[in-house]
């Protein structure tokens, strides 16, 4: 790479401009910020809100029910209106501890921008199905659900007529009803697990309203089809997830969508040396979303995978709006993994049945007046209580009817509690039995 | 027409007869049954240049790897594939088994071998920190290396095409016979062949022909062998090629790196059926055992960074050893048969081997011109900034990153279509640039390159397949599209 001096320089550069990226940008422009640019790999902003054309986005956010196009449009309208740069068909291939952000399209070839900050907003990809090892044969016909998304929602191709489904999160869930209105019969849904990943009101209404079976603790032991799938064999698993023999059941089908988790993208960011969770795959960050590397913040799937888009937009919004803080130098000697004394670094730790929490760590005096704390249990929890300890002290404790792995949970944290008590070093989150 | 020679199978050692054959003035063929070169064996395999240390001494599999292997490098420059010697080890972990080291270090020698070293356990560990404490002793191979097994295959076909064979892919030999005139007739389903010469390179199929045109019988069982691979972001787990020591089913789980980066882990050895000599699924007691082999002279296998697994077919030929040249009672018909490992090493050497027989009892003389060396597509990750710039303001389809795990552009697509012999689908787009090889397997870029070959081979995407046949990728329109 170059080492010119005289590189073009922008407060805030934001990779991806998919919800998380759009509401960073939006969010950061509202600060005051007018050097911003937001750098695309697809050939339109929205991300993959595009290709998500069924309703239920934006509840929390709108309070009224929109499409992903529709929510997604929300956010590019702003970024038009304001007249906030971005650059379409544009991949970043690199960016450096020092927020140079090398990137790549067919007009500018590769360019370079000296970046203020960095919103990291690349989002996920989904579990391929080398990674599920899954045996068999490696026909056509087998795809994630994502990618089956496309080609009915943007494509307007019909990937195949006869389906098994394995996964039960969100998009398999929601891909089951598209392809059943699209005249394709979806066979079954088969789950490994004991519970569904995927959100409750997406099992009723994609499922249960079209009469297609849920298979818990099911696999695919068996894939035929030379050229292009011919069937798929299921079985049942025990309480280690391996197949229990004899309890094959063979489905013929020409299609097996997989929808078996998503993974934060951020070979960027390790590239880059941001220090990752190995429970999110996600970049571990403080309570201003900031990663390891000093200037440089991460928001939405790239950070944790969500289920809901609007959790995305809260979190981007913050990031965007301490990227900016960073360039102004009012967040003070920054870095989540650097502290100096007059800023204390309080850990979230994540205990009994809480598998992460987000951020994973919190100043204090940066922190607004309120946090949210976010995190996802690791199985399903009946009738238990998430409680918040401020180190050995128990200052909540709030009972949950049900919480399951697929939804997103979440605590408030009031900065008061934590500046009130100097030499706080811990505050921990956990789902406890009473 | 009746051809001077005839090629069944464009596999790599029907490429390397080929590409020779092309040295000289004759009208060759080669005919395969799949859409595209390398298909069979040569795709699915370990991609490893043998050392040529385990055949057994004055076989015709010692002779064709140590000529092979020393051929690899001048031919991977001559025709731009990636190729590197890295070296391998074979270890041991008993010290009862280290005579084998022995008996292999000396079997090397007797084959012509260059710089076969017996060391230490510590001498291994220093040069492969990751073997574990169980190994006391190995067998250092300089000579083996690593290649890229498809461009091979491809560079060699499209060298020959370039030098005027002809290439008819989707048709399958069906049936042979010799006229009284000497003329080879091969019915096909794509109708009916004529030949001076045939030569017989077709895989775990190639007992069948053979077995059609002489009395003498060869017998060819599909063993089956099964891979992981791992992300790249394994790079640098292992720097060589460590082996096991052999068992009566082969060279046994090997852990390599690949020039692209990533690391193999396999193969099984599952002799199959003379009716499964398609059957290339991978199985759960298949991919457990490599799980469990791998990890017994490697701590800390990623094995969590597969990104696929898949198996291959070796064609082994029951007496174990290459069945190359003249068949009993078929003159004009020459076996290229039985070729399993060190098969790929010795494609290179085969096809000198076979070309030179088939030229001289044909009495072929040397084209005035024939072309030695082919470009291959452009990596533009080893340019520097201002030759990616000046090639993007050209052509400006090598700015749009189109898979986006392996960094692949449009520019790389395009150029992997439109070249001689170019990808017909996805996984010949997959095979010459990587686009869809990398850790989402296409998830991301499928419909994209799916776009681009509809566009550039003037195809409903519908006809857009993964490999040919009916391997579609979609099967028609939405019913809102249907109705506009």
């Amino acid at each position: 790479m170059s080492g010119s001096n005289d590189l073009r320089s922008v407060d805030v550069v934001i990779i991806g401009g998919g919800p998380a990226g759009l509401s960073a940008a939006v969010a950061a422009h509202e600060e005051g910020c007018d050097s911003i640019l937001v750098l695309e790999r697809d050939n339109c902003l929205g991300g993959i809100l595009n290709q998500c054309i069924h309703n239920g986005f934006g509840l929390h956010r709108f309070k009224e029910e929109l499409t992903g196009p529709e929510y997604a449009h929300r956010f590019v309208r702003r970024v038009e209106e304001e007249g906030i740069p971005y650059k379409l068909n544009t991949m970043v291939m690199d960016v450096s501890p020092e927020r140079v952000v090398t990137a790549m399209n067919r007009d500018d070839g590769m360019f370079q921008v000296q970046a203020g900050a960095v919103v990291l907003a690349m989002g996920c990809r989904e579990r391929p199905r080398g990674a599920l090892n899954i045996p068999g044969c490696r026909p056509a016909g087998i795809y994630t659900a994502g990618t089956a998304q496309r080609l009915v929602n943007v494509e307007g191709y019909l990937p195949g007529r006869e389906v098994v489904i394995l996964g039960s999160g969100d998009i398999g869930l929601i891909m089951a009803r598209r392809m059943t209105l699209e005249g394709a019969k979806v066979k079954v849904v088969a789950e490994l697990l004991p519970y569904s990943g995927g959100l409750k009101r997406n099992i009723v209404q994609c499922l249960d309203d079209f009469g297609i079976p849920l298979k818990l603790s099911h696999t695919v032991v068996d894939i035929e089809g030379a050229e292009r799938v011919k069937a798929v064999t299921i079985a049942r698993v025990g309480p280690d997830r391996r197949p229990i023999p004899g309890t094959e059941e063979r489905y013929a089908c020409d299609t097996l969508l997989l929808s078996c988790g998503l993974i934060p993208e951020n070979e960027l960011s390790s590239a880059c040396g941001v220090r990752l969770s190995p429970v999110t795959s996600g970049p571990v960050v403080n309570e201003s979303f900031e990663t390891s590397v000093l200037g440089i913040f991460a928001c939405g799937n790239v950070l944790h995978v969500h289920d809901l888009v609007d959790y995305v937009s809260e979190e981007a919004d913050e990031a965007g709006r301490r990227a900016v803080a960073f360039v102004h130098g009012e967040l003070g000697p920054a870095g989540a993994g650097q502290r100096d004394a007059a800023h204390a670094r309080i850990a979230v730790r994540a205990t009994g049945g809480v598998r992460y929490t987000v951020p994973s760590t919190i100043d204090p005096v940066r922190m607004a007046d309120k946090l949210t704390v976010r995190f996802r249990v690791g199985d399903v929890c009946q009738d238990a209580y998430v409680s918040v300890y401020l180190d050995g002290e128990r200052v909540q404790h709030r009972r949950k009817q049900i919480m399951a792995p697929g939804e997103m949970e979440q605590v408030i944290l009031r900065k008061a509690d934590l500046v009130g008590r100097p030499g706080l070093s811990s505050v921990t989150v956990a789902v406890e039995r009473e | 027409m009746t051809y001077d020679v005839i090629v069944i199978g464009a596999g790599v050692s029907g490429s390397a007869v080929a590409r020779e054959l092309s040295r000289y003035e004759a009208d060759v063929l080669v005919m395969d049954r799949a859409d595209d070169v390398c298909c069979g064996t040569s795709k699915a395999n370990s991609a490893i240049v043998h050392a040529g240390y385990d055949c057994m001494p004055g076989s015709m599999m010692a002779r064709m790897n140590v000529r092979g292997n020393e051929m690899m490098e001048p031919l991977a420059r001559d025709l731009d594939v990636p190729f590197e010697r890295t070296g391998s080890l074979l270890v041991c972990t008993s010290k009862e088994r280290l005579g084998g080291l022995r008996d292999l270090f000396e079997r090397g020698a007797a084959n012509g071998v260059p710089g076969l070293k017996i060391i230490s356990g510590d001498e291994a560990r220093a040069m492969e920190p990751q073997l574990t404490d169980a190994v006391v002793g190995a067998l250092w191979a300089p000579s083996a290396g690593i290649i890229n097994v498809f461009l091979l295959n491809i560079a060699l076909a499209e060298n020959a095409f370039t030098n005027g064979v002809d290439f008819h892919f989707n048709t399958r030999a069906e049936r042979l016979w010799q006229d009284e005139g000497g003329v080879w007739h091969i019915r096909t389903n794509n109708g009916e062949y004529r030949a001076r010469a045939v030569v017989n390179a077709a895989g775990v199929y190639a007992d069948r022909l053979h077995n059609m045109v002489s009395a003498t019988r060869i017998h060819i069982t599909p063993r089956r062998g099964e891979y992981f691979l791992l992300d790249r972001t394994t790079a640098g787990y292992v720097r060589h090629v460590v082996f096991p020591q052999p068992t009566e089913l082969g060279k046994g789980v090997l852990v390599t790196p690949t020039v692209d980066g990533n690391t193999l882990v396999g193969p099984t050895a599952l002799d199959l059926a003379d009716d499964q000599r398609d059957d290339v699924e991978t199985t759960q007691v298949g991919l457990d055992t490599i799980r469990e082999k791998a990890s017994e002279n490697l701590r800390d296998l990623p094995l969590r960074q597969v990104i696929t697994s898949f198996a291959g077919l070796r064609a082994h030929e029951d007496r174990h050893e290459f069945v190359l040249g003249h068949v009993e009672g078929a003159p004009g018909f020459y076996d290229c048969a039985g070729i399993e490992s060190p098969g790929l090493t010795s494609a290179p050497a085969i096809g000198e081997y076979l070309g030179g027989m088939v030229k001289d009892d044909l009495g072929l003389s040397p084209k005035d011109a024939w072309v030695q060396t082919r470009t291959g597509t452009v990596d533009p990750s080893l340019l520097t900034l201002a030759e990616r710039n000046e090639l993007i303001r050209r052509e400006p389809a090598y700015g749009q990153i189109v898979c986006r795990c392996e960094s692949v552009s449009e520019g790389e697509i395009l150029d992997a279509i439109r070249r001689p012999l170019g990808a017909r689908d996805l996984d010949g787009v997959k095979r010459r640039v990587r686009a869809g090889a990398g850790r989402c397997q296409a998830g991301f870029c499928s419909p994209r390159v799916m776009d681009i070959l509809s566009r550039e081979l003037g195809l409903p995407l519908e006809e857009i397949g993964k490999r040919g046949g009916a391997s579609r990728i979609v099967v028609g329109r939405t019913k809102e599209v249907q109705g506009q």
